[in-house]
């Protein structure tokens, strides 16, 4: 160990997010990666959580998933298998892996691989199904299963062979940097990102020596999803901050999700140890008919974004998304920024914001600093019903209870030998 | 109806909550209100004051907390309306945003070359925010009360290891480098040095220098308990040795209660190896003599004339501003004393003590000096704050005991203090008039004549208007005196009393034990020499004295630390400075 003071181990720990070179290489099936998902497994966003405590859209998820993996071919069979153990869960984080809101994640469904280079480790997670009834939401239609079959059977192995068709794989770096100043914050609004994805893959795909519908519909699916870039970013997320941890001291947090009961955080110096709270119900805008009183509360792994610096906390990159969740107008995006660079350690000259003076996204969330300040990230989020089935009815903010930081700087100091 | 309306995250400084909550209690609206941060002990006084509801519970150091009784919900929307104008007009609301100050690391990062830390948060949290201090390398002015007084050494002892200086903890005032700082006045740069336990023992001296015609380079508060013997006069010895050695500085004046014996020792010990005059004032003793170039004073107004007058090289004897004599004489025999200054109650608890022999310090609480017939009171004690603002800023206690007179036949005169310059009420004369008046009146339909003595403390440069207070008092038939000596011996002429005053041998200066001086850390040399460069850690209007003066500020916008939670505060520091 190198450094003298927590600030020194804490620097080394951003040094490294700041190097992280995360390559999107493959697209790929997850048990082909997580061997666990051979079984009858599924992972699930958040920290570890039993099938009983779980809300209503995971439920759904992982009735969804039964269905999709035909481990049964009803919902009443499939609930009747989640309720009486013969499927078991893991959090998608203790597999290298993230998952979108219920984050549910079976061994067929397509992953995307993404290595970070400095450190030769790889993160996991499934790709965008889009809007509207989809799994992550909780729901579980015939029509989202023939969806999660066509991922399977075609995007994933038409995107897959466009990334092998490159030597090292796509630089996620370069696209971050480019949509940031085309005005994404990766959480809320990936329009611009998933554009620039497909203007890497597009020509690929085009060339490929594949069935011509194959090629349209994965061309149609990507033009037509614009959240598609967020999982990606989520993977690349995952990967920087899995590398970074690698250093085993420090309060920086390395990982932040939520799993509809509980928010859970990891910091660098207490390794896989997860410090958790319970959650709260994000606050924001609802699509016309729903309000506060049909939220879910907080749910899903996408907040690893945040943790590495973009979504809420890059707010101020995004100003056409700040009024949607629920903040004021372009004053409200910078005040938020600001405030979230009260927390973070250091900015990240990587990823140098336009609208911010071109200052680089916060690097660096310390446990210290939101538990003296008592400012918690700001988390931007979709909102699902709290009902399975129904899906995303809104989007806003939501940030962690502060109990999770304090319970996670408290064991450090113990750990270091702070006697009561 | 009583409700409980709790801000979330909305942190407010007392002061401004204070303020607001007298606003709002004279609205017709209002039956009850009170705001206040949702600390633990906030909400004790929430409890203990008659506010409690079960929402309470919920409230936390972060969270502003109104408690509102109104009759009809109409009434607290607008009401509520009223707290959100109040609070947002003083936040700049054109759009544009300035990155806040919320870290000693942001700080001083914003101002490298600080070298004052002006601390005025809460007191359980002021020791963990001057140690911040020190770490930093800056000296620490310290408004906040309420620190512990084994904190007070402990911190002392190292900013005296590093050649910084502790002023306070409960320092009132202070000038550095003709810079004012806290409650205090604009004094002329001058040649005197100043050095005070607090806040209007250095007021009253440093405004009177003033207009003696001299000026000020320092007035440097160490806090009332510097003197004690747990703390042992660590920042008065290196405040003595500074000025000693600073250049600017021809003539040091040295004021404070009666330290402990050995300690008043230890400090004259010093003082008689100084090579400048100095005058000395432990209020409440009665010299007999002076020594060469050492001068022991009795009043804050001798310790101000005798320093002028070292200075002008003119005969070194006290003279006294001459009693006032009043054409109607009172009915009633007593003195009563409202002050918001307490080391002016202090003297004139005193002055009174020694002209109408009475026993000294047998008082009950609350009191400066009771008798059957006297009282004096400093309203600035915390028996009377808890909860309201400083009597300086708001006139409400002092009109209630003014008003309070009437029903007292004994009361012959009534003297109060009128203290300007920053901090203080923007026209507190004004704010007396009425009830005054309405005193008056009253007083005429029962045929009794009381006198109203009133001391302005200020000089013709505090923002307030001298000239014009003075004009209001008198117009009212108050009789408006230069100093509190003054006002207490017109009012014991008033009743048929005298004080004496001593005049003074001047003997040779007593031999010390000390071979030479210590030396002034360069740091301290550098604070009496240079403008300072301050953090103001607390209360935004602290500012303004240094705006006004055109010295640099940045303001460190403070809340408790990890939401006031002791424990965590703990763990931050242990983490802060761990090294593996």
């Amino acid at each position: 160990m190198s450094f003298k003071t927590i600030d020194e181990a804490n620097q080394a720990v951003i040094d490294k997010i700041v190097q992280s070179a995360p390559f999107l290489l493959d697209v790929v099936p997850s048990k082909s990666v997580i061997k666990e998902l051979e079984g009858h497994m599924l992972l699930h966003a958040g920290p570890p959580i039993a099938w009983e405590d779980m809300t209503d859209p995971m439920q759904g998820s992982c009735v969804g998933a039964v269905l999709f993996e035909e481990w049964a071919d009803n919902e009443a069979d499939a609930r009747k298998m989640l309720a009486n153990g013969e499927i078991t869960f893991a959090p998608c984080h203790h597999y290298d892996a993230v998952g979108p809101m219920g984050g549910i994640t079976s061994g067929n469904m397509p992953v995307l691989v993404v290595e970070n280079k400095t450190d030769g480790n790889r993160a996991y997670c499934t790709m965008n199904e889009g809007i509207g009834a989809v799994l992550r939401f909780g729901a579980y239609s015939d029509e989202v299963i023939t969806r999660l079959r066509w991922m399977r059977d075609t995007l994933g192995p038409v995107l897959s062979q466009a990334l092998q068709t490159m030597d090292d794989g796509l630089n996620i770096n370069v696209l971050v940097a480019k949509a940031i100043a085309m005005g994404d914050e990766f959480h809320q609004r990936n329009i611009a990102a998933s554009l620039a994805f497909y203007k890497e893959v597009g020509p690929i795909i085009t060339r490929l020596s594949i069935d011509e519908t194959k090629k349209e519909e994965v061309s149609q699916f990507l033009a037509d999803t614009d959240q598609f870039f967020l999982n990606i970013m989520m993977a690349a997320a995952k990967a920087v901050m899995d590398g970074a941890r690698m250093i085993e001291e420090g309060t920086v947090v390395t990982a932040m999700c939520r799993n509809g009961k509980d928010f859970g955080i990891r910091i660098s110096g207490m390794g896989d140890e997860w410090f958790t709270g319970p959650v709260n119900t994000p606050q924001g805008l609802y699509f016309a008919g729903y309000s506060g009183e049909d939220a879910n509360t907080d749910i899903g792994d996408s907040a690893i974004t945040e943790t590495f610096g973009v979504g809420g906390m890059a707010m101020i990159a995004a100003p056409a998304v700040t009024r949607f969740v629920g903040s004021g107008g372009f004053y409200d995006a910078l005040n938020t920024s600001n405030e979230m660079s009260e927390i973070c350690i250091s900015q990240n000259t990587n990823f140098p914001v336009p609208t911010w003076d071109f200052r680089g996204i916060c690097l660096g969330i310390d446990a210290r600093l939101v538990v003296e300040s008592g400012v918690t990230p700001v988390i931007n989020t979709g909102i699902a019903h709290k009902q399975a089935g129904i899906g995303q009815i809104g989007a806003g903010t939501v940030r962690p209870p502060l109990t999770c930081f304090e319970k996670a700087i408290t064991a450090y100091a113990k750990k270091l030998g702070m006697s009561n | 109806m009583l409700q409980t309306i709790i801000k979330k995250n909305s942190y407010q400084d007392s002061v401004v909550l204070m303020l607001l909550t007298s606003k709002l209690n004279q609205l017709d609206e209002v039956l009850r209100v009170s705001i206040m941060m949702g600390t633990p002990s906030n909400i004790d006084i929430f409890r203990a004051s008659g506010f409690d509801t079960p929402e309470l519970s919920d409230a936390s150091s972060n969270d502003m907390v109104i408690m509102l009784e109104v009759s009809s919900e109409d009434d607290k929307e607008k009401v509520l309306s009223i707290i959100d104008e109040e609070l947002s007009s003083t936040q700049d609301s054109s759009g544009e945003v300035e990155e806040t100050i919320n870290s000693w690391a942001k700080a001083m990062k914003k101002a490298p070359d600080a070298s004052v830390a002006l601390i005025s948060v809460p007191g359980e949290y002021a020791a963990l925010e001057i140690e911040q201090a020190l770490d930093n390398d800056l000296h620490a002015f310290v408004f906040s009360d309420n620190v512990a007084i084994e904190d007070e050494r402990r911190l002392k002892e190292k900013a005296h290891d590093k050649g910084l200086l502790v002023m306070g903890p409960d320092c009132g005032t202070g000038v550095i480098h003709s810079i004012p700082l806290a409650f205090t006045n604009n004094i002329r740069k001058g040649k005197i040095g100043v050095i005070g336990a607090s806040g209007t023992g250095i007021q009253e001296v440093t405004t009177l220098i003033h207009r003696y015609g001299q000026g000020v380079t320092n007035a440097i508060g160490t806090g009332g308990r510097d003197l004690s013997t747990e703390v042992g006069a660590i920042s008065m010895l290196d405040s003595i040795v500074a000025l000693n050695d600073n250049p600017d500085t021809e003539v040091i004046v040295v004021i404070s209660k009666p330290p402990a014996k050995e300690v008043e020792e230890k400090v004259l010990n010093v003082l008689r190896k100084v090579d400048k005059p100095v005058v000395t004032l432990f209020l409440g003793t009665k010299p007999t003599f002076h020594e060469e170039n050492l001068y022991h004073a009795y009043t804050l107004e001798e310790a101000a004339q005798l320093s002028a007058k070292l200075l002008a090289k003119e005969e070194v004897v006290y003279t006294p501003s001459p009693i006032i004599n009043l054409e109607n004489k009172p009915t009633g025999k007593g003195i009563k004393g409202f002050y918001s200054g307490g080391t002016l109650a202090y003297e004139a608890a005193f002055l009174l003590e020694d002209a109408l022999g009475i026993e000294h310090g047998s008082s009950p609480e609350g009191f400066t000096l009771k008798t059957d017939l006297h009282e004096v009171i400093d309203l600035g004690d915390d028996m009377y704050t808890k909860g309201k603002p400083h009597p300086m800023i708001d006139p409400e206690i002092r009109i209630n005991k003014i008003k309070s007179v009437v029903e007292d036949a004994d009361t012959g005169v009534v003297v109060f203090d009128v203290v300007l310059g920053y901090g203080a009420h923007d026209d507190m004369a004004s704010a007396l008039k009425p009830a005054i008046v309405e005193a008056q009146k009253e007083l005429e339909k029962q045929n009794r004549q009381v006198n109203f003595v009133s001391v302005l403390v200020g000089t013709d440069e505090d923002p307030q208007g001298m000239d014009e207070q003075k004009r209001i008092l008198e117009e009212i038939g108050v009789t408006v005196c230069e100093n509190n000596v003054q006002a207490i011996r017109t009012a014991l002429n008033q009743v048929g009393a005298t004080l004496d005053l001593l005049e003074k041998d001047v003997k040779p200066k007593q031999a010390s034990d000390l071979e030479k001086l210590p030396e002034t850390s360069a740091k301290l040399a550098e604070l009496l020499t240079e403008d300072p460069k301050i953090i103001n850690v607390g209360l935004q209007s602290f500012t303004k004295s240094i705006i006004d003066n055109k010295a640099d500020v940045v303001q460190f916008d403070w809340r408790p630390t990890a939401g006031g939670n002791v424990k965590l505060q703990k763990v931050l520091y242990f983490l802060n400075h761990y090294t593996f």
